[in-house]
């Protein structure tokens, strides 16, 4: 045997800033590209013409264009203006009108009444923008994972302003609400940034964009960014490698890019992974009747739908747990296990928070049920019974839950309490997935007999908010039904404590101890 | 009702009276002087790293112990008074009782070297050791860690997450050799410094030296050599604090003296946790258990032997685990830093070098004795199996798929271990059994 070399190592470079100025060149581009994204908020010029108007025309109904008239050969400088008059306008010559159409018709008048540079240079400004900050935002955040060797990168997290709900984690939250505000309520505000996309709309669908096909391409892009900063913070875990790909793989394809092939080539479309109730508008009248009317691939779609939602989601939530769909297919468990990854700690642990989220989370399965049940007597009985009320208990619903609390909520929480507000507090199918997972399933997070020190990592980076300490310091398995299955608690634990598994049902609780273990 | 007074929040005490709690309604007071509610010993490297905070490191809500009727008191106790049965606050306040437990835990050991007490010379134990750590690694430029165990690779941990460079003194000839065997203690010695630590073997600290302020400056080696820094971190192991019996009739050698029932020699005076010596050691067990789980196990008996039910303490197969920066190691049963006689070893160590099996058997029959792993997580319950049946190495080999406790999707090297084995062994074919494949790995 060879002795040992202790050879003098340069004392002082470790996990110094290896990648300091990559960090910094990349945030300033993050950083720029960001400000003339949301420049495109306050600036841009528009031109009513005869010919911008007739392009709304598949949006915008005849009439309602007709009544636009006045403003042709109008010019503004000023979005706020624009907006004003073409309401002002449409109010005169109908005074009926609702917010939801006004919107409609202010959002397509004035995208396609759109001059200056955004129209002038688009391309220019979509890689000014969005791909600067793509670019910059990689430079920034992945270089750090690789100034040390692989392994849990935790350190300093609680004192980030960013992570630890400072002025900077505040300032995230607040643009992720604002987004989401404009987005669901106020798109017409952004159209430029909707602009911005149209190249990538026409390439890939051979239509304009609109504010949800903006929203997706921004959605994607956001998983696949933070998705490569998860393949290199996890590269030590294969568990979490494999993961990242799944979740990306489901978002770029389940549910960009095969939508819009379908919209591109009008046939029926759907997101192939998004199963009912988390799809709530899946047993609308409208729903039903675009799919099953939409010919034999519509109703290839459908049935898949019912197949998934009523066979495959209890099946494969019994042999694998909820975590199938919450942390390796699901769009908001998606978005949550990358773009959330960060803030993922800041979830309440409490029992007290426990006991909110069993009501919220079950209030809103009900919710669903009833909703679901109302629109599936419509359909079956023409309207008859419910008639006017499921469509309002449908706009409720969406505005409430779909909007609110999914997206608002949902996604602008992240800095403030966790990445899976939605999914613990709110998601329908995460309670149906969860009630499978807690009765009948042959998943578990295994406690390695008495080997825990009661650090409290699994409990702090658990994103659902369950204390797994309070299990595995008794030596108890995890069995519950809000566990995602996300794995954070088994890598970040330093005692090599805890593991995902499946196995037979019996004994899964592992309640029977020897004294060794307590 | 009977006032049952535990003096230490640790996890001894603590176990004590949650498992007491559950047996009886006995009256429940914890004394400490540390903190005001119990917290992860374990866990305050990862305060100071920022991957949590403190009251993240506490196992229970605050609002557990008036629900489950323990009373906590903070407060240093001075005296112990055991013929009158009561205790002495340094607040000058005194409570009875009629059942006392000592759970005070260690301190950290400090052995007479010149400038051991200058500001900015520290251990690290409790929270205090914490707060302070937090003062002096304000503005340090190098930091020197003197001692090679547990707690200097956490201090070192620690440090560098704040970026703060780390020289270690390490007595051994390459890191905690004194408790690893040569070749694991190899594999951390290349891993410590691979994370670009100025690792010292074989070199003790002789002097520390102040500054014209009075803080620590530098530290002088036996060497001679003079290295500045303004941190020294003294982790040269811990011992029993048994400060509260040292005037009080409570017989204490190293620890408080207790029997396997945790008794000390005054009745209704019981000592548990790293504070006790237990004068009737079992087999190869020290007297001294300084361990989270030996508190835990310690608690657990003592409480029933507290309700009446005297409950002899039952160490079972011994285990460990730990975690050197980024690998982890668990241990179970009896691994010897140099082989003893009548014992022999397989050892595998992975082509990166940072993962290895070591199992130790007895080189008659085969039983295992113990296994070391680093790198690798098996289960705890399998091994206490394996231990307590005294399977064959050949068994254990075969079997190892069983106790494979790594993350789904890992890499496996199961078969490794025993295409290995073959080869040592020529005349042997062992064939791996219960081999996770494709198909087991979807539907098991």
């Amino acid at each position: 045997m060879t002795p040992i070399q202790i050879t003098k190592s340069t004392p002082g470079n470790h996990e110094n800033n290896r990648f300091g100025a990559v960090k910094s060149g990349g945030l300033i581009l993050f950083l720029i590209g960001m400000v003339i994204f949301l420049s495109t908020l306050f600036r841009g010029d528009f031109k009513i013409t005869q010919q911008s108007l007739q392009q709304s025309g598949n949006k915008v109904s005849t009439a309602r264009l007709q009544n636009l008239q006045p403003l042709v050969g109008k010019f503004y400088t000023s979005k706020k203006r624009a907006l004003a008059e073409i309401r002002n306008t449409l109010r005169e010559a109908e005074p009926q009108i609702d917010a939801y159409n006004l919107g409609v018709a202010q959002f397509w008048v004035l995208k396609n009444a759109a001059a200056g540079v955004f129209k002038d240079q688009t391309v220019l400004y979509f890689f000014l923008s969005i791909i600067l900050a793509i670019v910059g935002g990689l430079l920034y955040i992945i270089p750090q994972f690789y100034e040390g060797l692989p392994g849990i990168k935790h350190n300093n997290i609680w004192f980030s302003s960013a992570m630890a709900r400072g002025a900077i984690g505040i300032t995230i939250g607040t643009l992720f609400i604002a987004f989401y505000i404009l987005l669901y309520w106020f798109p017409q505000y952004i159209v430029n940034m909707v602009l911005l996309v149209d190249p990538v709309s026409y390439f890939i669908r051979n239509m304009p964009a609109d504010q949800w096909f903006l929203y997706g391409f921004l959605y994607t892009l956001t998983i696949i960014v933070m998705g490569l900063r998860m393949l290199a913070k996890y590269r030590h875990s294969r568990y979490h490698i494999i993961r990242t790909f799944s979740i990306i793989f489901f978002q770029l394809i389940f549910a960009f890019l095969l939508p819009s092939l379908l919209e591109r080539l009008s046939m029926p479309s759907m997101d192939l992974k998004n199963a009912w109730p988390l799809n709530y508008y899946f047993f609308t009248d409208w729903n039903i009747n675009s799919l099953w009317g939409g010919g034999s691939f519509g109703q290839f779609l459908f049935i898949w739908g019912i197949i998934l939602s009523f066979a495959g989601v209890p099946l494969l939530t019994y042999f694998y747990g909820k975590r199938w769909y919450c942390s390796w297919v699901c769009g908001c468990g998606g978005l949550a296990e990358t773009l959330g990854d960060p803030f993922r700690h800041l979830s309440d642990k409490s029992l007290r928070a426990w006991k909110v989220e069993r009501i919220t989370i079950y209030s809103v399965l009900v919710f669903a049920l009833v909703m679901t049940f109302m629109q599936v007597v419509n359909y079956t009985s023409n309207g008859d019974i419910f008639g006017n009320y499921t469509w309002r208990v449908n706009q409720a619903y969406s505005f409430f839950i779909g909007a609110a609390f999914a997206g608002v909520v949902g996604t602008g929480f992240y800095p403030f309490m966790g990445n899976r507000v939605w999914c613990r507090f709110g998601c329908p199918l995460a309670a149906i997935l969860g009630i499978v997972q807690r009765f009948k399933s042959r998943f578990r997070i295994t406690t390695n007999g008495g080997q825990c020190i009661s650090c409290g990592n699994c409990s702090t980076y658990c994103e659902m908010g369950i204390d797994v300490r309070a299990y595995a310091q008794r030596g108890e398995n995890i069995v519950r039904a809000s566990c995602v299955g996300c794995g954070v608690c088994a890598a970040v634990c330093p005692r090599g404590v805890l593991r995902l598994e499946n196995g037979p049902a019996g004994n899964r609780f592992n309640l029977i101890k020897s004294d060794a273990i307590n | 009702m009977e006032h049952l007074v535990i003096i230490g929040n640790g996890i001894t005490g603590i176990t004590t009276a949650r498992h007491v709690r559950k047996i009886s309604d006995k009256r429940i007071t914890i004394i400490s002087a540390e903190s005001d509610h119990f917290y992860s010993r374990p866990a305050l490297m990862y305060i100071f790293m920022g991957h949590m905070r403190y009251p993240d490191t506490k196992p229970y809500e605050d609002w557990f112990w008036e629900k489950n009727k323990i009373e906590l008191l903070r407060g240093l106790v001075t005296e112990i008074d055991s013929d009158n049965k009561t205790l002495s606050l340094a607040d000058g306040s005194k409570i009875m009782y009629d059942q006392l437990v000592i759970a005070t835990g260690s301190k950290s050991n400090k052995f007479g070297w010149p400038g051991q007490d200058l500001p900015g010379v520290q251990g690290l134990y409790s929270l205090q050791d914490l707060e302070l750590l937090e003062k002096n690694s304000v503005g340090a430029k190098r930091a020197v860690i003197v001692g090679g165990g547990l707690i200097g690779i956490e201090l070192v941990e620690m440090l560098l997450s704040r970026k703060i460079p780390v020289t270690m003194l390490v007595r051994e000839k390459s890191y905690w050799d004194n408790i690893l065997p040569q070749r694991e203690s190899k594999l951390i010695t290349r891993h410590i410094l691979e994370h670009g630590i100025d690792l010292r073997c074989e070199t003790n600290l002789k002097e520390i030296i102040a500054d014209p302020d009075g803080r620590v400056c530098a530290v002088k080696t036996e060497n001679g050599e003079e290295i500045s820094c303004e941190i020294v971190g003294l982790t040269p192991g811990v011992a029993p604090n048994i400060e509260v019996v040292k005037n009080s009739q409570i017989a204490a050698g190293r620890g408080i003296l207790v029997n396997d029932f945790f008794e000390t020699n005054i009745p209704d005076v019981y000592a548990a946790g790293d504070c006790a010596e237990i004068v009737t050691p079992e087999g190869e067990r020290n007297k001294i258990e300084q361990l989270w789980y030996t508190g835990r196990m310690h608690g657990k008996a003592l409480a029933k032997t507290i309700c009446g039910e005297r409950t002899i303490y039952e160490r079972g197969i011994w285990f460990n685990s730990a975690k050197f920066l980024d690998i982890e190691y668990q241990t179970y049963g009896f691994v010897s830093n140099v082989p003893r006689k009548g014992e022999s070893s397989f050892y595998w160590e992975h082509a990166e070098g940072r993962m290895c099996l070591h199992l130790v058997y007895n080189a008659q029959n085969h039983a295992l004795v113990g296994v070391n792993i680093f790198g690798i997580r098996m289960r705890h319950t399998v091994f206490e199996k394996w231990l307590t049946e005294k399977r064959t190495l050949e068994y254990v080999l075969e079997h190892l798929c069983e106790a494979n406790f790594d993350p789904e999707f890992f890499a496996e090297f199961e078969s490794e271990f025993v295409a290995q084995y073959n080869t040592q062994f020529p005349g042997q074919k062992l064939r791996l059994q219960g081999k996770r494949g494709l198909f087991n790995k979807i539907f098991a």
